[in-house]
Order: C-alpha cells, then sequence, then structure tokens
C-alpha cells in the first residue's frame, strides 16, 4: 500500500496505459507525472480535463500516444506550445485528439465512477464537436423522448491524485477546490495517491472528501508533489512559474534543455524542487 | 477620460451591465475583472461562481488561474466540478454567463478551438472548457472580444459554443434552454442581437467613438441599430476601483512563492 514514488509507477502504470492526473489547477500530480517521463513510459493514452503543464511535458518528452480532454491551455497565460506542436506538427509524435466539453467530460467520469456505461448531459448543442469525435453521441429519454447528448463512461486503467493527507490504512483526505478528482478515482481500475503528509489519524471532517483505503492501490508520501501547482493549507500556486513555462516550452530545444536539466537530470522530486530552489536564489 | 486603456473601457461597461444580486458564471481575464468590478462598485450581492467549483467567491485580487486557492479561501462554499455543470448550469440557476473567444460571427457563435481545419489547424487554440454548456444554459451571455477583422468575422473556423446558429429564430427552435448572446462588449462599445434577424448590431459607443472605427473593426458589414446609444465615460470611482484591484493583482501575482521543500 505504501510505495515509494519510483516503485508505484513502475509496477502500476504501464507503457500503452489509459492514465488520468486529475486536480483541476489544484492538487495537480506534477511528481507523478516526471518519474513517469523519467521512466520513459510510451504510448500514453492521457485523459485530464484541462492537461496543464503536466501534460505538455508528457506530450513534449513523447510518452503520449492519445489525449483526452477538454481544455487545453496554460491558464491565464495561453497556449500550450507543446500540445499544440504535438497538433499542428506531429512533434515529436502525432497526438490521437479525444476532445470534449468541460460538462461532458465530467459526465464520462461520473458514469465511470458509477460503472455505467455512458454518461448523459443536455450538452453540445449546436457546437461542431460531435461532427469530429464519435464519442459524442445523441441518446433518446426513453420517457420523454428527449435528445440528450451522451459519452461514453471514462474508466482509466490508472489515476493518480495528489492529495494533503492520508492515513496509515490508506484513506486519503482532500479539501479546497476538488474538481472531479473524486470521480476520476473511483473510475479507475487502480488509483494511486501522492500525499503531503502520513498521518496517524485523518483530521474530523465530515464533508472532506475522503477516498476510503479499499479503493486506493497505493499512497505515496511525496511533500511538494503538486509544486507548481498548488496544494491547500501547504502551499500556493506558482503563478510566476507558469507565466515563464510559456518561454520554456515555446521552442523545442529550450524545452528539451529544461527538460533534461530539471526532470532527466534529478533522481526524484525533492531533487527537482532543490534545483529549482537554488536557481531561484 | 482619454487616459484610460480600451480594456478597462471593456470592462467597466460590462460590469455596468450586472445587476446586483445575479448569479454569474465567470470565466477568467476581463470577464473575472468586470464581475469584480461590479461586486466592489454598485454589485455587492452578486454572486460570482467559478468553473473550479468555488460559489459566492470574494476574491481580494483577480485570480491568473479558474481555480487559484484566493477562489476557494473567500467562496460561500466550494463544490466538485460535476456539481457545478450538473446542479448549477444545466438546472438553469445562471442568470448570465460570459464567454470570450478567438472568432466571433455576426450571430453570436463563437469558435475557442482551431483556426484552419479541424485535422490541420493552421492554429490549435486552448479548446471548449465550460464554453458550450455556458452558451447553451446560461439565461443570458455576455461576451467580451477585442474587436479586428480576424476575430469578428463572416465564418468562423470552427463552432465552440452556440450564439443565435443562423439567425431568424433557428436557436430557439433548437430547443437551447438559455437566451443567448444578449451583449456582445468590445473595443469600441456593444454589439446586441436585433430582435428579429438576431444578428448582432452597433447599439452603442463609446463616448469618443465612432461608427467608422467600429465597422472598420468589424469583418462583416455592420448594421448600426435604429436607436445607438453612447455609454458613459468611465466615472473616478469605477476607475479607481478597476486600478487598485490590478494593481493589487499583479503585486500578488509578482510575489515570489516559496518552493516546496
Amino acid at each position: 500500500m505504501l510505495l515509494p514514488l519510483a516503485e508505484a509507477i513502475e509496477r502500476h502504470v504501464a507503457d500503452g496505459a489509459s492514465v488520468a492526473l486529475e486536480g483541476f489547477t489544484h492538487l495537480i500530480p506534477f511528481a507523478a507525472g516526471h518519474e513517469i517521463i523519467r521512466q520513459g513510459r510510451r504510448n500514453l493514452h492521457l485523459i485530464r480535463m484541462t492537461p496543464d503543464i503536466i501534460y505538455d511535458q508528457l506530450i513534449g518528452m513523447g510518452c503520449a500516444r492519445k489525449l483526452t480532454f477538454s481544455w487545453g491551455g496554460n491558464p491565464g497565460v495561453g497556449s500550450l506550445h507543446r500540445l499544440r506542436d504535438a497538433v499542428e506538427h506531429q512533434w515529436p509524435q502525432p497526438l490521437e485528439l479525444d476532445e470534449h466539453s468541460h460538462a461532458g467530460m465530467a459526465a464520462a467520469f461520473c458514469a465511470g465512477a458509477a460503472r455505467l456505461p455512458f454518461g448523459m448531459l443536455r450538452g453540445y448543442a449546436g457546437t461542431d464537436l460531435p461532427a469530429h469525435n464519435q464519442n459524442i453521441r445523441r441518446v433518446q429519454c426513453p420517457f420523454t423522448g428527449e435528445m440528450l447528448a451522451a459519452v461514453p463512461a471514462l474508466n482509466p486503467d490508472v489515476t493518480i491524485l495528489h492529495a494533503q493527507r492520508a492515513d496509515r490504512a490508506g484513506n486519503v483526505a482532500i479539501d479546497g477546490i476538488v474538481g472531479a478528482a473524486r470521480e476520476a478515482a473511483l473510475a479507475a481500475k487502480t488509483l494511486i495517491v501522492t500525499v503531503e503528509e502520513i498521518v496517524d489519524a485523518l483530521p474530523p471532517a465530515m464533508n472532506a472528501i475522503v477516498l476510503p483505503h479499499w479503493v486506493v492501490s497505493a499512497v505515496v508520501a511525496c511533500p511538494g508533489g503538486a509544486y507548481p501547482s498548488y496544494a491547500h493549507g501547504h502551499y500556493v500556486r506558482d503563478n510566476a512559474f507558469y507565466r515563464q513555462w510559456d518561454a520554456i516550452a515555446r521552442e523545442r530545444a529550450s524545452f528539451l534543455a529544461w527538460m533534461e536539466q530539471h526532470v532527466l537530470g534529478t533522481r526524484d522530486h525533492r531533487a527537482f524542487l532543490a534545483g529549482l530552489q537554488q536557481e531561484a536564489a | 477620460m482619454n487616459a484610460c486603456t480600451r480594456d478597462e473601457w471593456m470592462t467597466i461597461a460590462a460590469a455596468r451591465l450586472l445587476p446586483d444580486r445575479s448569479v454569474c458564471f465567470v470565466g477568467i481575464g476581463l470577464p473575472s475583472a468586470a464581475c469584480n468590478l461590479a461586486r466592489l462598485t454598485h454589485a455587492p450581492g452578486i454572486v460570482l461562481i467559478y468553473e473550479s467549483g468555488a460559489i459566492g467567491t470574494r476574491p481580494d485580487v483577480l485570480p491568473l488561474s479558474i481555480g487559484d486557492g484566493e477562489l476557494a479561501e473567500t467562496a460561500a462554499c466550494v463544490v466538485p466540478l460535476p456539481e457545478v455543470f450538473s446542479y448549477y448550469l444545466q438546472a438553469g440557476r445562471i442568470d448570465i454567463g460570459f464567454l470570450g473567444a478567438a472568432q466571433i460571427d455576426r450571430h453570436g457563435n463563437l469558435n475557442s478551438t482551431v483556426i484552419g481545419s479541424y485535422d490541420a489547424p493552421t492554429t490549435r487554440l486552448p479548446g471548449a472548457g465550460g464554453a458550450p454548456e455556458i452558451a447553451q444554459h446560461a439565461k443570458q451571455v455576455f461576451v467580451m472580444a477585442r474587436a479586428s477583422k480576424r476575430s469578428f468575422v463572416e465564418r468562423i473556423d470552427f463552432r465552440t459554443s452556440a450564439g443565435y446558429l443562423d439567425g431568424h429564430g433557428a436557436r430557439a427552435r433548437s430547443g437551447a434552454p438559455g437566451g443567448g448572446p444578449r451583449a456582445v462588449i468590445t473595443d469600441f462599445g456593444m454589439l446586441a442581437p436585433h430582435p428579429q434577424s438576431e444578428e448582432l448590431q452597433l447599439v452603442a459607443l463609446f463616448a469618443g467613438a465612432s461608427v467608422e472605427e467600429a465597422r472598420a473593426a468589424i469583418g462583416w458589414p455592420l448594421v448600426v441599430a435604429d436607436h445607438l446609444d453612447t455609454i458613459a465615460p468611465p466615472s473616478a470611482h469605477e476607475l479607481d476601483t478597476l486600478r487598485a484591484l490590478n494593481a493589487r493583482t499583479r503585486e500578488a501575482h509578482a510575489r515570489p512563492v516559496r518552493i516546496p521543500l
């Protein structure tokens, strides 16, 4: 249950797997994503509502063959340049897109968590998305006759989350912005959670999200594991880094040099953070 | 008020459209500034909802991302994202949704997906996010977009979210529950749909802006509405409040962050 990060990725994330690293702006599992890059996984089907910098990195490093997503920008800054390069120029390899709206993807995660075959919503009306994605179709309500949008359930082989804390039995607590983390977790076949801290007993919080221990495949102690996104109560989002990423990722050469130095060239997340701290000093 | 920028003009004009106690679904950028300016001036009871799940939030500084911690800390409550979209937006509990786009056509249809073809785009844009369902369900939609012939176009390359489709009641016939884009706030003033044709027409100009300037920035033959309003210049209070908000925001976003080591 309690594993070091490298062993959790080694054991649970295989080449070709469908993998969802969730966390809506908050609690993005950067450390786990970097470890997937270090271990050189290939042909992954990446799933995430907002690919964010972590998927820009995985895509640019050639780990992905397919992306299921609903909004692919650098929030408040602009483009994800590596995602764009993959779509516009097939660099470093072609990337198949399974593109949704937030509402559609949320419905697909909810259906996955409930082990239903599809999610439905009043959505995608008058948009061109269904014409380009076979995974957006219409279904008729058997009671009213109303036509609704339908999307197939998302059931990732592996979902990876970052959370504030877990206890020694593997129960996981999350507070702050939760996005679709709970749905992505319960939709997965395997669930890995990296946490800021492992505690003897979770603080009593009747409505904080708790993922109970028997749905969790592995817990990894990984302080700072969401940086440069954030972990509410532990550290804030590094908005300046998100701005800097725009220049780092704009060109292939500067991107590769940065990844070589900071991710491939570091043993683990602690060394990654130490390198950035040294640079900032 | 010649010294104020076009972004300040647009933000203040959009803020004035927001009634107190209205429930607004807010996006990042100018809409977020407009909604919070309204909250800090004439609409203290406005309810701001961000798609990250923050409901009734009152941020002291504008968020860079849709999920900054500031939004959660100052919210009345934080709910899971699927709840925002199904229990609030789809359930018809949003009065006003704000959208931006890379391209808009004369019927208020929006593109934020690709420039060029979908399969071989010249520019891949971020994509839909919450837009298609905001456009479908919000009781009314306000669009904020900087005007140019590249953005206000005859034909959009991809329809990410629906405005009035082909106009003349097409949207209502499609069964969309929301009211569609009631106002487009842009550099020179405001466009709004004609009651019958649902084509966006020039309904108001900022003081000092001209019809010629508006026509020069729009990629279709822009019709001027029968009644053309003038939008009063920003008051000192509006401008001071907005500038203070932006200054606090710049300072907060530039503050070095401790690396969690």
